[in-house]
């Protein structure tokens, strides 16, 4: 049973993600990686990570994303952007990449899918997480908390002109 | 619950794809929108394989490496976002290739 | 005596410091007072100190300190007097007094009074270090001493380009002959370890073959920088132009005391050049033609001075003869008298310049003898002098010449007979010169006489020009001098008759008239010969195509830099690959990132053949 949910969200997750990349508009690219995310969330209950799960919905789809959404939307890119993306998404500028990319899959999937190692079911709980955190990675939180704050201030300090001065942007 | 259990290589076939998936957006698209996107896709999937290995060995390690990943995912949007700000405020244009001062 | 031996050479040194330092905050009569006394007392100090050192005979040789020392080699600073350097002395402070004298009335009108007077005495100190310097090598330092001050003087007005030219080729000219006297003196020390001129012709005398390739060598390269010194062929090239310089300077340089210092050289070196007879050989036979050379070169001259610097450059001829033959008396006293009747000449034609407000073409000259009586009597006493007319200075001493020369088994008959047609040409073209310039009809007018200190000098002069030729020189100590007295008889009446001839053939051609000079000159043969003898010899064209050519076009060439062309090569190499690389750098992150990928797989396809394997 959690096999075929595992197989149905994995395809899911995939779609949307191919989806997401190909996509002219990116309002709609971003609500196609949002559904990919949700997908990958159910991929990790499935794993016995409940605890990830809530976090990647609410952390990464709820506020990652989210702050995409603002950002675009800010940005204002309208019908005219839509008709560059369209004119850039050309097949022939697929070749290299979709050739590379391949190679790539094709060299990971021969390393790892070979043999068949099951995963147990059981949960790793949130509890069990929380004390591995807080205690021999608590440095790592620290740091974290460093690079968010540095995060923060760039982020801040970037935007601050161009909320500030430039309200006559246009497309 | 289940007799039919996940195995691990599949999951981390799934994450290859969507790793090897996010690396085609980056190497295909010029906007610089997409391009982030492309980055939190691999990001996410770099996370899909963290939390399958935790999983796979029942330690909490693989989540705890996930909440890792997830700050690193949000101060780098922030700040990338605040560039792409920048770059529409100077260059009035999202397209990668205008943004090529630093060539030769 | 040694206090007097040591003064000799400082007292010119400390009063051309003096000159050079402060010279321009002076007064002109205390520059004179310095520049003139300090020669003067120089010649003092040479009477006493020659009376007092004349009662003991042996040679003096005062140490001042040690210049270097190197290893087992060393050189002192020291002084060294015997009967050789003493004439030399003599000369050299005697008429250089004289000549310092003239210049303050010669040179009196110019603004660079103190500066000619500063390099002056700096040249007569050099001069004197040479004859005095107990070594080689500080022999070898008045050498240059004597080059430097020569290159000073001879472009003293050096607001003109020419002048300035005229410097650099006298310089560079003797150069040459320098750099062969260095490889001799480099020789020398290799071969013996010590520059000490007494013991060097001590060591050579028990340690050289004669005739070896050792001695030949060391002895000709040392010949060839008495050949640019003294301006013989075939470095002689620059005397003429040398007359750029001011007149006194050309009397004092050029006559009487720079030029003769390769006869100084090759006198003091006696005891070498007896070990190298090939040598000896080469000598006498550069010398007579170089004498016979400059002979008809001076016949073919229309300016004053030039006629008087080949001529010099001739009588050098005849003195190298006399070395050559190892008549080494005859050739010092034809320097001594050669020295007073060429400065005397030179002085004179000076007074001449000055008194026709710097005229020099003798064309432009004539029918002075009665405005400018003392210039024209010294002409005449020089110029016989010259010509070796009997009862003169130059007739004891140029006669002695061509008689020993004559002595020379086997070649000695064709050596007279160069020499002695070099002496029928030198009558020639002096008495030429006395007739044209004092004689006939008055082309330019003479302004004023000259004073007491030009004419003073000038009746001095033709004091010793008549009687010098007696004074008898104590040199039999000093040098190996030939036992038995020259050949009397038809050799010695034909040696005394030949000038006389030639100064009857130049009345006839340029007083009496009645032979005419254009018939002769301006024949088709004629035009050329005097074209040719005018040139120098086509020497100077010799060397421009030879030497000056070739150079100039080679510095031409490297003015672009072509070695620098290498290292750009480099340069540009590494710019090359750069822009190569740097197109690699396209800036725009797409093509990054393919890279990067690129690389990842190569990576992933290593990892996959290592686990496969």
């Amino acid at each position: 049973m959690s096999l075929a949910l595992f197989y149905l969200a994995a395809a899911v997750a995939v779609g949307a993600t191919v989806l997401a990349l190909t996509r002219a508009n990116a309002a709609h690219a971003l609500i196609y990686l949002i559904v990919s995310l949700l997908g990958v969330a159910v991929l990790f209950f499935l794993l016995g990570a409940p605890f990830a799960a809530a976090l990647e919905v609410v952390a990464y789809a709820g506020a990652i994303m989210v702050l995409f959404v603002f950002v675009i939307m800010m940005l204002n890119l309208g019908e005219e952007s839509q008709r560059e993306e369209r004119a850039l998404l050309n097949f022939r500028h697929w070749r290299l990449p979709g050739l590379l990319t391949a190679l790539l899959l094709a060299e990971l999937v021969y390393v790892m899918g070979n043999s068949v190692s099951p995963i147990p079911s059981d949960a790793v709980l949130p509890k069990q997480v929380a004390l591995t955190l807080f205690g021999p990675y608590v440095l790592g939180v620290e740091l974290a908390s460093m690079l968010l704050l540095a995060g923060l201030v760039g982020a801040y300090h970037l935007g601050q002109h161009f909320l500030a001065r430039d309200r006559g942007y246009n497309n | 619950m289940d007799t039919m259990l996940i195995p691990l290589e599949h999951v981390l076939v799934v994450a290859s794809i969507l790793f090897a998936l996010g690396l085609f957006g980056l190497m295909f698209r010029r906007n610089i929108i997409f391009m982030l996107m492309s980055l939190e896709v691999m990001l996410n999937a770099a996370a899909l394989a963290f939390i399958a290995a935790g999983a796979h060995w029942q330690q909490a390690d693989g989540q705890v490496m996930f909440v890792f990943i997830l700050a690193i995912a949000a101060a780098e949007v922030s700040v990338g976002l605040g560039l792409v700000l920048q770059m529409r405020r100077q260059m009035q244009t999202l397209d990668m290739n205008t943004a090529i001062r630093l060539k030769g | 005596m040694n206090l007097l031996l040591s003064l000799i050479p400082a007292l010119p040194l400390a009063s051309a410091a003096l000159l050079l330092l402060y010279g321009r905050h002076l007064t002109r009569s205390l520059v004179t007072t310095l520049g003139v006394g300090s020669i003067g007392s120089a010649a003092i100090v040479v009477v006493l100190l020659a009376t007092q050192w004349t009662a003991t005979a042996e040679p003096l040789r005062v140490q001042l300190w040690q210049w270097f020392s190197v290893g087992s080699f060393s050189v002192d600073i020291a002084l060294y007097l015997d009967q050789l350097s003493l004439i030399w002395l003599c000369t050299i402070t005697g008429i250089g007094f004289l000549i310092h004298l003239y210049s303050s009335e010669y040179m009196a009108h110019d603004s660079d009074y103190s500066r000619y007077f500063a390099y002056l005495n700096l040249f007569v100190a050099s001069m004197l270090l040479l004859v005095l310097g107990d070594s080689l090598l500080l022999l070898f330092l008045g050498w240059e001493g004597v080059g430097l001050c020569s290159y000073l003087l001879i472009g003293f007005w050096h607001q003109e380009s020419a002048n300035g030219a005229a410097a650099r080729k006298a310089f560079i000219v003797t150069r040459a002959g320098d750099a062969a006297m260095a490889l001799g003196l480099f020789l020398l020390v290799a071969e013996f370890n010590t520059l000490n001129i007494q013991e060097l012709l001590a060591a050579a005398a028990l340690q050289w073959e004669r005739g070896g390739t050792m001695a030949t060598l060391a002895c000709a390269l040392i010949f060839t920088g008495a050949v640019g010194k003294s301006a013989q062929l075939p470095l002689q090239t620059w005397l003429p132009d040398a007359m750029a310089g001011p007149t006194p300077v050309s009397a004092l340089i050029h006559a009487a005391t720079m030029v003769t210092a390769g006869i100084y050289l090759l006198a003091r070196l006696n005891g070498l050049y007896t070990m190298a007879p090939n040598v000896l050989f080469a000598i006498a036979i550069i010398g007579v033609a170089t004498s016979l050379m400059a002979a008809c070169a001076a016949l073919a001259q229309t300016d004053i001075k030039r006629i008087l610097a080949y001529s010099t450059i001739s009588q050098l001829g005849y003195m190298f003869l006399a070395l050559g033959v190892q008549a080494w008396d005859a050739g010092i006293l034809h320097m001594m008298t050669h020295a007073f009747f060429k400065a005397l000449l030179f002085l004179a034609a000076g007074a001449v310049i000055e008194c026709l407000h710097h005229e020099q073409d003798i064309r432009n000259m004539g029918g002075l003898r009665k405005r400018l009586p003392v210039p024209f009597w010294s002409f005449v006493i020089g110029s016989a002098a010259l010509a070796a007319l009997p009862a003169t200075a130059g007739f004891a001493s140029k006669d002695l010449i061509l008689l020993r020369a004559w002595e020379v088994a086997g070649d000695g008959t064709w050596l007279w007979g160069v020499a002695a047609l070099g002496a029928f040409i030198t009558a020639l073209y002096s008495f030429k010169l006395v007739f044209v310039v004092f004689f006939g009809e008055a082309k330019t007018e003479a302004t004023h006489q000259p004073g007491w200190r030009m004419a003073v000098p000038l009746i001095v002069l033709c004091l010793f020009s008549i009687v010098g030729g007696y004074i008898a020189l104590p040199l039999a100590d000093v040098l190996p001098l030939p036992s038995h007295e020259p050949a009397h008889g038809t050799i010695a009446v034909i040696s005394a008759a030949i000038p006389i001839v030639g100064v009857f053939v130049a009345y006839l051609l340029f007083l009496g008239r009645q032979v005419s000079v254009e018939a002769l000159t301006h024949s088709p043969a004629g035009l050329w010969l005097s074209g040719f003898w005018h040139g120098g010899w086509g020497m100077d064209r010799f060397y421009a195509l030879l030497v000056v050519m070739p150079y100039t076009r080679v510095a031409r060439w490297l003015r672009n830099e072509p070695i620098d062309y290498l290292v750009a090569m480099i340069t540009g190499t590494a710019v090359f690959f750069n822009g190569v690389f740097g197109a690699s750098q396209n800036g725009r992150l797409g093509r990054y990132v393919t890279v990067m990928v690129l690389g990842l797989l190569l990576m992933f396809l290593v990892l996959v053949m290592g686990v496969a394997a």
